[in-house]
């Protein structure tokens, strides 16, 4: 009775399931059947250099700066005492009145730069994890990063209640120790995306478990404090938070850009990539180190601000329609994501009522509905 | 089932007659360790009781201070074993169901559902007894493990997307749980115990209330051992040896959500119980669910009274909650699992 063994077949995927389900993982970014004609051109210059140039990309890309910039304008003009956007920008320039200037560059500014900042390093970290993970639900908040670091913070809040540098501190170091342990332990003669995917779910949830224990062990005031800061706000944010983003953005940007083509080949598959060249472990270190470090860095300014890494690239690349990680899109799309996100909880629930954490939460529960909706048919997640 | 094993093995999980012997007699060997667990469940915690102590509280009860603790510990451990054992058992029957080596309702979110269902009944709907939120928590859980099913990819679904569907709507579902807490202090003042997941506040009355839940999810998942064998064996095989796929699907998803929906409004989320006993079962047993199931439902237990025992040796004279030790025991096995090549090749 060697057919009646429910594990010959149980096991056995490949049997069972179409070869374009089981592997459509990894051609999350290039399944595409019906492109639209490529909008792409080539700029050349005298010396005889070429450069391609997506028209389309570079549109949004511009469109989605400009509608950030416009959002933080209405953003600083937001709150308790309402500026008009004309003010705002006088105020910005330095030749607004003297009340106004106080509170739009020394009060309201630097919080809307940190938006700016943490929108765009969450963008650039999902789009570097969802394409090294060939995943698009394969974001940093899935994976336990988040939660890594909001553990590091929680760890500072409850056992010493610290002070605010302390925390953006320990979230530093929980983020980046999350990171490092879901690397290693996903290490196998390299690191597969589906291996690194269930890993960073697997320490997602012991993560989890920990911080859950760290509140019940707060008292009540500290498990408040920790509730909101895990939640992700932009809060009391100010220049001391926007300097570090800043440095390690220009750190970080020029490295992540220059890897790209790898990270583009590394999703054809780790073998397709290493025969065209591409150093797939070295590749893939640099950038999952980057993308981590974008991440951490982000939520100790901010908290863990849920789901812009999800759906910013995902967003982004929509609107592009073009294939690849679309780095540069994502970064800005984040940035827009996150500013108008804080701006509409501001308007609808008054002034810092609710943290844009909760806002971008809540959108991100729409995106995976919509996903659940439009995508799932295509074998796309 | 899920976990490959080699030629000869597999004949052997055909069950001769003496391997079935085997079988039943380490399910006995089983329940008498499930047993002495939870007289040490009793006996152990901020105050230390002899077994004698313990005897004399379960069946002498004379009201003394001991007795009181015992009778105290006795719901706890009552508790802990009705809903280690629905945990365990959901998880085999999902393992079985989506035939996804990771499946556990934690893993697929199904946990985070239901808690995510009971504190809205509790928050917005004023829903104060467990026999009323209860149902709350079956509809968390049935909603979602819909929702991951589907966005998994329902047929096509591989362990890595339901695994990630399952950890996105839970993601989701936190954040959703963080905001109920931020805006309403007192929300947080009594779920952020709850959802860790803890047999803390166990009391006979708990018990009451889901025993009916546990006992009819208990029961109907054993009686689909025999079609889920053979769903085992792919669609095609399972329709042509004469089962009904989707009677018996509708009918494990049933029981897995009552199970996990019940256990958790009871005892608030707790993860990777049904993800680690099925396999260790499976590993003796071989893949026939008519074995998994009742050893997964004696077994579990084990794992819940002793993670929650550890709980209360390692912090005396507070206590680490339950959820958070299974958690800490859990993930480092869910991610051998992962790691082990057979299981990431599926």
């Amino acid at each position: 009775m060697k057919t009646a063994h429910p594990s010959r077949t149980a096991h056995s995927p490949r049997t069972a399931r179409s070869p374009r389900t089981a592997h459509s993982p990894r051609t999350a970014h290039s399944s595409r059947t019906e492109r639209p004609p490529r909008t792409a051109r080539a700029v050349r210059t005298p010396g005889g250099l070429s450069l391609r140039v997506d028209v389309r990309a570079f549109t949004v890309v511009v469109l989605l700066a400009l509608a950030a910039l416009a959002a933080s304008v209405l953003l600083i003009g937001t709150g308790d005492f309402p500026i008009s956007s004309s003010d705002v920008l006088r105020a910005l320039v330095g030749q607004g009145k003297p009340g106004q200037d106080f509170i739009v560059r020394d009060l309201r500014l630097p919080r809307v730069l940190v938006g700016l900042l943490v929108g765009a390093c969450l963008g650039l970290g999902g789009a570097l994890f969802q394409s090294v993970a060939r995943n698009p639900l394969g974001s940093p908040d899935v994976l336990g990063l988040s939660q890594g670091a909001s553990a590091g913070a929680l760890v500072v809040i409850v056992l010493s209640s610290g002070g605010a540098t302390a925390v953006t501190l320990g979230a530093l170091a929980g983020g980046l120790v999350t990171g490092l342990a879901i690397y290693f332990l996903a290490w196998k003669q390299g690191v597969h995306g589906y291996r690194l995917v269930l890993v960073g779910i697997g320490v997602n949830a012991v993560v989890t478990a920990v911080n859950g224990y760290l509140i019940t062990k707060a008292d009540f005031v500290d498990a408040a404090r920790a509730v909101v800061w895990m939640s992700g706000s932009l809060n009391g944010r100010d220049w001391t938070q926007v300097r570090p983003l800043l440095v390690l953005g220009a750190v970080l940007l020029p490295l992540v850009l220059a890897n790209a083509r790898g990270l583009r080949m590394l999703e054809m598959g780790d073998d397709t990539a290493y025969a065209l060249g591409v150093r797939v472990e070295r590749v893939r270190l640099l950038l999952m180190g980057s993308a981590v470090l974008l991440t951490a860095a982000a939520t100790a300014a901010a908290g863990p601000v849920s789901f812009v890494a999800l759906t910013a690239p995902q967003l982004a690349r929509r609107l592009t329609r073009s294939p690849g990680p679309n780095l540069v899109p994502s970064l800005c799309m984040g940035a827009a994501l996150l500013v108008v996100a804080d701006w509409a909880s501001q308007r609808v629930f008054g002034a810092d009522q609710l943290p844009v954490g909760v806002v971008t939460g809540a959108l991100g529960g729409v995106y995976l509905l919509w996903l659940l909706v439009t995508e799932r048919r295509k074998g796309r997640i | 089932m899920l976990v490959d094993s080699p030629p000869e093995e597999r004949a052997a999980a055909a069950a001769p007659p003496s391997r079935r012997g085997t079988r039943a007699a380490g399910l006995v060997l089983s329940a008498a360790v499930l047993v002495l667990v939870a007289l040490v469940s009793i006996a152990v915690g901020a105050k230390e009781l002899s077994l004698a102590q313990v005897w004399h509280g379960l069946f002498q009860d004379s009201g003394t201070y001991a007795d009181v603790v015992v009778g105290e510990r006795l719901s706890r451990t009552v508790l802990g074993l009705l809903a280690g054992a629905a945990l365990g058992l959901s998880g085999a029957v999902l393992q079985a169901l989506t035939r996804n080596p990771l499946a556990d309702p934690g893993v697929l979110g199904i946990n985070a559902g239901a808690s995510a269902a009971v504190v809205t009944a509790i928050t917005y709907f004023g829903v104060t007894s467990l026999s009323g939120y209860v149902w709350f928590a079956f509809l968390g859980a049935a909603a979602v493990g819909a929702l991951v099913w589907f966005l998994g990819g329902s047929r096509g679904a591989t362990p890595v997307r339901l695994a990630l569907a399952g950890a996105a709507i839970g993601a989701a579902l936190y954040g959703y749980l963080q905001a109920v807490m931020i805006m309403d202090d007192a929300a947080l003042g009594r779920m952020r115990f709850w959802t860790v997941g803890s047999l803390a506040s166990a009391t006979n009355a708990t018990i009451v209330q889901v025993l009916p839940f546990l006992l009819a999810g208990t029961l109907l998942a054993l009686l689909l051992a025999r079609p889920l064998n053979a769903l085992a064996m792919g669609d095609d095989t399972a329709r042509a040896l004469g089962a009904n796929l989707n009677r018996t699907r509708a009918l494990a998803m049933l029981a897995a959500t009552v199970l996990c929906g019940a256990a958790t409004a009871a005892c608030g989320p707790i993860v990777f119980v049904g993800l680690m006993v099925p396999h260790v079962v499976r590993s003796f047993t071989g893949p026939d669910l008519r074995w998994v199931l009742p050893y997964a439902t004696v077994l579990s237990p084990v794992l819940l009274l002793g993670a929650d025992v550890i709980g209360r040796i390692v912090a005396r004279p507070a206590e680490v909650q339950v959820g958070v030790v299974t958690a800490i025991i859990g993930g480092p096995v869910f991610i051998l699992l992962v790691r082990r090549r057979r299981t990431a090749q599926l």
